[in-house]
């Protein structure tokens, strides 16, 4: 048993205390661990993904207590995929927030940020229902911190709106998991998805309503409509580099609902039959389309990334729901690009907002680094709204390739299409608006003293940029490797005997009678 | 036993989401922490019910509480009461500095809507 697989969970727990109590004063020492923590992260879940990638499943029991009876941290394809792209990500929002300054802006960034990275690796690694939802409450309140991190009223009013929603998220998945112990009496997800299949049919209404509750909580992670009203305001309040953290965010939704539905309830399991098709879909379906339409309509940059954010969920939801190898496989490669984009977007639209001191979708003045900030727009635009040649596009001929011959199709390809469409024609509007009309505006006396963005925030955007050039090079391997994800992930036995079946303490129950 | 403690869970669910739905701070998280005494009990009921049962493996016992909803319990407790003391935390903060304490979105322009009043 390696211990490798908790380090991702460990290294930031420890060093966020190390961070409050040690650094507390000193933001440079403090940049300098939290910055040696994530390039520490990303080497190790390097290192975890390439393990995994010959589809090794590692286990880790806490305290070498057996499956059912103790918390396993499980590494397979997805969730060291997932935990790499994590660290990656945290790194450029990490340099951003260390160029922009906003680190500086309030305290305990970065000790948030930490605690933050451990509860998504923890997430993301767990097999165990209950330590999903202990990592869940973990992220959640260290994006409490981050959401209002710099303070002000309107930033406070968005934070006590994404706590109490979230809050009512929690209670939730308690009650759901609630009722899925009192069906099973087990949590582990190995195990349940034994017993899940053991269940007669005519004694399914407990676990039906599980099913249902558990799915509800990850679609509000995940900001499905209509539980995705809680984004928009959080999104567009939050600071710039937490929400690009954020992006990551409705992705562990994205991984639950894979995770569980691929293993603990699969699509052919009689107990959710038409969960997917008749309920999940048509709904993602509804979030594609609002969120592209939000797009159109927002009146601010912020808000315009937040429902683009929106839409580009509801199109992984979309595929996700499709439930079959080739539609999970489009899905991930789908999340890794929207991941990015979204980040790359929220950090862009921090680099406008330092540039002319609003977000308003108004004619102003020049602002400050135009030509960088609005080349940069440009190509985030082109990935969010799918437009060759990056990503996006790939990933949504994927899609569509996905949904080919299913019963929606029709449905799917109009909505696609059509969201792609308004969704152009959004990012156009902003980006004129921002870039091109404030030539025709004459500066006035009371003009924003505009100060250019450091350099180091255009290394972290562009970074980011860069990452969504190589994943359209790389869309063959990429592809191929999500394709071998999604193989392994309607494949379920190795990780179920993997979890149950390797020893440790209680593993056989001594009878001394 | 059971239609009491049903009965309980389902009266402060009940309560709770109705305190959620008002719009202004204070009631919702009243209603919240209605909804986590309902959601701790309905854990402890998930475990079955049992009076006076041991929940520690002994000889010579036939009839045991289950011990582990016990245990997510206290989680669960720990979490929600953290959390509702950060919720208060934070609405106390968004209260003092905008005079209102609706927890939905005011329409623009409409800012100070609870000065408008007399």
């Amino acid at each position: 048993m390696s211990h490798w697989i908790i380090v991702p969970v460990v290294l930031p727990a420890l060093l966020a205390p190390f961070i409050v109590l040690a650094a507390r004063y000193h933001i440079g020492i403090q940049r300098a661990f939290s910055l040696g923590g994530v390039l520490a992260l990303i080497a190790c879940a390097a290192g975890l993904a390439l393990q995994a990638s010959d589809g090794t499943i590692m286990l880790y029991q806490l305290g070498d207590w057996a499956a059912p009876f103790g918390i396993v941290l499980v590494g397979d394809r997805l969730s060291t995929l997932m935990v790499l792209l994590t660290a990656v990500l945290a790194l450029f929002v990490l340099l951003y927030a260390i160029g922009s300054g906003w680190d500086d802006r309030g305290r305990h960034f970065h000790a948030l940020l930490q605690f933050q990275l451990m509860g998504i690796m923890g997430a993301f690694l767990t097999g165990d229902l209950f330590n999903l939802f202990v990592f869940f409450e973990v992220l959640l309140i260290a994006s409490y911190g981050l959401m209002i991190h710099a303070g002000g009223n309107a930033r406070l009013r968005a934070g006590v709106q994404y706590v109490l929603f979230n809050l009512i998220g929690s209670t939730l998945f308690l009650f759901a998991l609630g009722s899925i112990y009192a069906e099973t009496g087990t949590l582990n997800m190995a195990d349940l998805a034994v017993r899940v299949a053991m269940i007669t049919p005519d004694e399914t209404v407990g676990i039906r309503v599980a099913a249902v509750l558990l799915l509800l909580v990850f679609a509000i992670k995940a900001a499905i409509v209509p539980l995705h009203f809680w984004l928009p305001s959080s999104y567009a309040e939050a600071p710039a580099p937490v929400a690009a953290l954020f992006a990551i965010m409705t992705k562990v939704g994205a991984y639950a609902i894979i995770r569980v539905y691929t293993m603990i309830f699969p699509p052919d399991l009689e107990v959710t039959a038409g969960l997917h098709d008749l309920w999940l879909q048509p709904a993602a379906l509804i979030s594609l389309a609002i969120g592209m339409v939000g797009v159109l309509a927002a009146r601010r940059l912020d808000r315009l990334v937040a429902f683009s954010v929106i839409g580009s969920m509801g199109m992984v939801m979309v595929t996700i729901s499709l439930f079959t190898p080739t539609g999970i496989a489009a899905a991930l490669y789908y999340i890794v690009h929207s991941t990015l984009a979204g980040a790359a977007l929220f950090l862009i639209s921090d680099l406008v907002r330092s540039g002319r001191g609003d977000l308003e979708l108004t004619p102003q003045t020049a602002m400050a680094g135009t030509a960088l900030t609005a080349a940069l727009f440009f190509v985030g635009a082109i990935a969010m709204a799918g437009l060759p040649p990056l990503s996006g596009f790939l990933g949504k001929l994927l899609v569509l390739d996905a949904a080919f011959g299913t019963d929606l199709m029709v449905w799917i390809w109009v909505i696609v299409l059509a969201s792609s469409l308004i969704s152009i024609v959004g990012f156009a509007r902003a980006g004129s608006v921002l870039f091109w009309k404030a030539h025709s505006v004459e500066p006035s006396d009371e003009a924003f003293e505009a100060q250019r963005p450091a350099a180091l925030s255009y290394v972290a955007v562009g970074g980011l940029i860069s990452l969504l050039a190589a994943h359209t090079i790389f869309a063959g391997p990429m592809h191929g490797y999500t394709t071998t994800i999604a193989d392994q992930l309607f494949a379920p036995e190795p990780y179920i005997s993997t979890v149950l079946d390797t020893s440790g303490k209680l593993s056989k129950p001594q009878k001394d009678d | 036993m059971e239609l009491l403690v049903a009965s309980a869970i389902g009266i402060m669910t009940a309560g709770g989401l109705y305190l959620v739905l008002r719009l202004r701070t204070f009631p919702v998280i009243l209603g919240i922490s209605l909804l986590t005494y309902a959601v701790n009990v309905f854990l402890f009921a998930s475990g079955r019910l049992t009076i006076g049962a041991a929940p520690v493996l002994r000889d010579n016992l036939t009839v045991y509480a289950d011990p582990l909803p016990q245990a997510l319990v206290l989680t669960a407790i720990v979490i929600s009461f953290g959390m509702t003391a950060v919720v208060v935390m934070i609405g106390l903060g968004a209260f003092l500095g905008s005079n209102d304490d609706h927890v939905d979105d005011q329409p623009e322009g409409h800012e100070d809507r609870a000065e408008d009043k007399p």
